[in-house]
This record gives structure tokens, C-alpha cells and sequence, in this order.
């Protein structure tokens, strides 16, 4: 598939990463929206349009996208919204843009963890005529995911307490992050048991923070940035499986592999393991980064935590996955996955500071929306 | 540089949103929890197309997009393909105090998972591949928690 044009991200904001922030959500949004501004070196005025992510439910009030319209720079413009993962929401920006309707995007995604109860909003995303009345939210459904993918290849907790040891240990290098830790693998598999086999440093923080893409069309883009600034939207690809838990094998990645398909091939990879120089992963639980890996075609089904285990994914691996830190270090739900494209952009830039990866060309950025994954957006950005 | 929010006390203002639903159960689940509630007996539904047993039962295949118009009586036996034992008390979410088990069943004669209780048993004791029967309410309202769990076949 070829485009006429292409999408290049070519200003980022975020808000440090926080728990019981001072500001609303909206003024959260009006942080990470200027330094976006600021940071692509336009006029607000250029910004002809926003898509914005947020959940009623976390905020608390219907049509949650309207309460951040001026915090958006969307008063006097057209404004949307997704609710879902902000990788959605970039996808949602891009496709305005390759519509020809649109010039100068912004996306944005905030999230208030802190100010409501994650589990109960979480059980709310189930069925209200079958599952919720049992009391499932994210951690129990993410507990059977786990197990089922530990029995169907013979995995063990250890095997994920390394993820955790490494992403805590990665977010050391990130100013941004929230939980930098160095800790072991008895650290975590000694933590308080949350949901077996989940410990409570198998599961990612309760997080707020805010984060802003300034997106644009080839041509302005080449106009407004140098080089070094621009990164270019290089492939996406989306996918979703059944609603329902009990629909899925809980341990098969099909949605995924669809949607690495399609990313991989709008952006031309063939062997995404030589090709990716390294990953944003949406590791909200441990034992996830290694079971998407496997439906990125990174690794073999079954064989995530052996590479793992050989260090493939350390900071200084041959395959780096979330050196910021991951989402067991940050989550501000929704929000997360734009951080993570926020971050691969730093990084292609050069300029990730003291978590920079040498050498990084081209990224992957994945994000997942729904229970235990049912819905996939996998990302290519490169220079 | 000092900045006038550095002497800002923060308020915090306690809400909460309380909005009553009366969610329409429809054909397929309404007949599905009826037989539940009137005779204890768990039902699921047949694609007429690829053959796959859905439980609980839905209007149409997610496969093949085919109304599922046979319904097949379970005998309510099953296999644990999964399960958590939960340790974090949620006494508005969670029907039962921690610890407690859910496990995702795979019930004998469907294709589908049901997630539900296992109970009847000690938590540690719950493995993968456990054969489970349900142990159905003796009082029923028609809904999920007419099935009270899913205990071991002794
Ligand atoms: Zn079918």
C-alpha cells in the first residue's frame, strides 16, 4: 500500500508522571499541550483541529472530551474524541490527515487514576448481564490471562518478575518516571499477592499524567520542522478480538499478529526482529510485555521469556524494550500509549537523555485497549 | 524560581456518581437465565455453520456472523482452563470475600469459556485441567449468580 502523503509527529508534551496531582485533568492537558506546541515551534494558530482521549468514566462526567476543549487548544476548532488507548487516538489523527480534510493535528490524552477507583471503573468494561455481576475488573481478568499463558507454555513467575526488575530498572535513567526502582526478582516475587499468579510488583501504578502529539501533513511538516525534529508515522495497523473472556484463548495473540501484519507491511519491514531498533511494549502487567513480543513476531509463541531471560530486551540488549520505563513504572491509563509514541519520538530524535538507545532509526509502539488485551494498535515510527 | 502555587493549599472536593439502569436482558440471555432460574439447568446456543456451542449463549455466531437458532442443553460439567485466586477485598464489586477463586470453565459439549467461581474447595488447591460440576442456587433470580459455583467432581 502506498500514500500519497505522508504523517510526520513534530511536537511532544508530556506531564510528569504523578500520583494525587495539584492540577485538574484539564490543566494537566494545558501543560502537555503548550510544551507540545512549544516543541514543534508553532503558533497555536497552526493547529487546525484536535482529537483528544478520554473515558467518561474516569472523568467523571459525559462528553469528557468538551471539559478539556480549551486545555486542547480546541476552542474555535473542530474537536473529537477517542475513547481508548491514545495509539488509537494518533491513528485517529493520522487518518483526519490522509483524509485531505485536515492539516495541523493535536492529540492529547489525560488520565486521573488517582481520583477514582480503578477497579471499580475496570468492572464496569464488562458485560453488566453476565460478567460484572461476579465483580471482574482488569487485575482478576489479567490473573487468568497469566495463568493461562504460564500452563499453556510452561512459563514461570520468575520468568515475569523479570520484566518487572528490568522496566523499574529502566525507568533509573527517566526523569519522567514514577516508579524508578532497583529491585530483584525476590523483590517482586515476595510483594504483597494481588491476584495469583500477580503480585503487586507484577502490576503497573495507579498513575496521572497528561500527553500531547502534534501531528502533521508531509508538506507542512517539511515546512515547520528540520530533520531532526520531524519523526514519520511510518505504518500502523489495528486490530480487535472477541469481547467476551471466555471467547479467547486467553493465551493467543491472533488480534496482535493481525495488527503487527498490517503495521509491518504499510512500513515496509520484513523481519521486524533485524529491523525494530527498539520497542514501547504495553506492559501494564508483567507477564504482557513477553506474551506481545511473541505476537509481534519479536520472538516465537512460547519463547518471549527465554529471550528475555538472554537479555534481548535489556536496555543495552539487542532488541531494547521499554527503556522509558514502561507502563509498570507509569500507566496513566489511555494516556499511556501516546507517552510511549511520545517517548519513541525522543528517542528517534536523539534526544531521550539518559535513557537514549544508540543508534535508534526505527521504532515500534504498541498499545492494547479492552480486557487483557482484546484490541491491539501497533505503531512504526522511524526518522 | 518561587511561584504564587507554591502557597496554594489544594482542595479536594468528595463526589461520587450514583445513575440507576434497567438493562434489557434480551431474547437470547433472557432465555438463557429463565431456564437457569426455573429449572437450574444451563443452556448454550449452536452455529448452524462452523458447529461451535456458545455459552452463555448469543444471538449470533462471532465467527461465522450466523443466527444461533439450536439450543443445546449442557449437563454443567466442565474442565478449569484457568483460574486467579483473588487476594484484594472490593465489598461493592466482589459477591464474596477474598479469598475467593475465579476460573475461566471450559463446560463439556461448548466451545466457549464461561468464567465463574470455583468453589467448594480450598483456594490452593484449584489447578489447571480440574474436572468442575456447578453447584446451582436453591434460591434464583435469573442471572449469573443462579450458578453459585463451580465445585470438583469428587
Ligand atoms: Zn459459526
Amino acid at each position: 500500500m502506498r500514500y500519497m502523503e505522508k504523517v510526520a509527529i513534530i511536537g511532544v508534551g508530556m506531564t510528569k508522571y504523578d500520583r494525587n496531582s495539584p492540577l485538574t485533568f484539564a490543566e494537566m492537558v494545558f501543560e502537555a499541550t503548550s510544551k507540545a506546541i512549544e516543541d514543534a515551534g508553532i503558533s497555536k494558530d497552526d493547529v487546525d483541529n484536535v482529537v483528544t482521549v478520554s473515558s467518561d468514566f474516569w472523568d467523571g462526567r459525559t462528553i469528557s472530551t468538551m471539559a478539556v476543549t480549551d486545555a486542547s487548544n480546541a476552542y474555535g476548532r473542530d474537536i473529537t474524541c477517542v475513547e481508548g488507548d491514545g495509539t488509537f487516538g494518533a491513528l485517529y489523527g493520522m487518518m483526519r490527515i490522509l483524509s485531505g480534510t485536515f492539516g495541523i493535528t493535536i492529540v492529547c490524552a489525560h488520565h486521573k487514576g488517582t481520583e477514582s477507583s480503578m477497579n471499580g471503573i475496570t468492572n464496569c468494561a464488562f458485560d453488566p448481564l453476565v460478567e460484572r455481576k461476579l465483580g471482574l475488573d482488569a487485575v482478576s481478568s489479567a490473573a487468568l490471562q497469566a495463568r493461562r499463558y504460564m500452563e499453556k507454555h510452561g512459563l514461570l513467575e520468575e520468568q515475569f518478575a523479570l520484566v518487572s526488575v528490568k522496566n523499574h530498572g529502566n525507568a533509573m535513567r527517566n526523569p519522567r518516571s514514577l516508579l524508578p526502582m532497583e529491585i530483584t526478582v525476590d523483590d517482586v516475587m515476595n510483594s504483597r499477592k494481588i491476584a495469583d499468579p500477580l503480585k503487586l510488583l507484577d502490576c503497573s501504578p495507579v498513575t496521572d499524567g497528561a500527553c500531547t502529539l502534534v501531528l502533521a501533513p508531509e508538506r507542512q511538516a517539511k515546512k515547520l520542522t528540520t530533520t531532526k525534529k520531524r519523526v514519520w508515522m511510518k505504518g500502523v495497523g489495528h486490530c480487535t478480538d472477541a469481547f467476551r473472556l471466555g471467547d479467547r484463548d486467553l493465551a493467543d495473540t491472533r488480534a496482535l499478529k493481525k495488527a503487527a501484519k498490517r503495521a509491518y507491511d504499510m512500513a515496509g519491514i520484513v523481519d521486524p526482529r533485524e529491523e525494530i531498533d527498539f520497542a514501547e511494549v504495553y506492559d501494564a502487567f508483567s507477564y504482557m510485555e513477553p506474551l506481545w513480543l511473541e505476537g509481534l513476531g519479536i520472538c516465537d509463541d512460547g519463547k518471549g521469556c527465554e529471550y528475555l531471560e538472554r537479555g534481548w530486551f535489556d536496555y543495552g540488549g539487542k532488541l531494547p524494550v521499554n527503556p522509558s520505563g514502561g507502563r509498570l513504572s507509569a500507566n496513566p491509563v489511555q494516556a499511556a500509549g501516546l507517552y510511549a509514541m511520545a517517548e519513541a519520538t525522543l528517542q528517534l530524535r536523539g534526544k531521550a537523555g539518559k535513557h537514549q538507545v544508540r543508534g535508534a532509526g526505527t521504532a515500534l509502539v504498541h498499545g492494547i485497549n479492552g480486557m487483557c488485551g482484546q484490541s491491539h494498535c501497533v505503531w512504526i515510527l522511524g526518522r | 524560581m518561587p511561584s504564587w502555587k507554591d502557597d496554594v493549599e489544594v482542595l479536594v472536593d468528595e463526589g461520587k456518581i450514583s445513575v440507576p439502569y434497567s438493562w434489557t436482558v434480551g431474547s437470547t440471555l433472557s432465555r438463557f437465565y429463565c431456564e437457569l432460574r426455573d429449572n437450574g439447568k444451563i443452556w448454550g446456543n449452536r452455529c448452524p455453520s462452523c458447529g461451535k456451542v456458545f455459552v452463555p449463549p448469543k444471538i449470533k455466531c462471532i465467527d461465522c456472523y450466523e443466527d444461533l437458532r439450536d439450543w443445546v442443553m449442557l449437563p454443567g460439567t466442565g474442565t478449569v482452563e484457568t483460574y486467579t485466586v483473588v487476594r484484594y477485598q472490593e465489598p461493592v464489586l466482589h459477591p464474596r470475600k477474598a479469598p475467593f477463586v475465579y476460573g475461566v470453565i471450559k463446560l463439556d459439549g461448548a466451545d466457549t469459556g464461561m468464567v465463574h467461581f470455583i468453589g467448594g474447595v480450598d483456594p490452593e488447591e484449584v489447578k489447571v485441567g480440574m474436572r468442575v460440576e456447578a453447584v446451582i442456587e436453591g434460591e434464583r433470580e435469573g442471572n449469573i449468580l443462579d450458578i453459585k459455583h463451580f465445585r470438583p467432581i469428587k
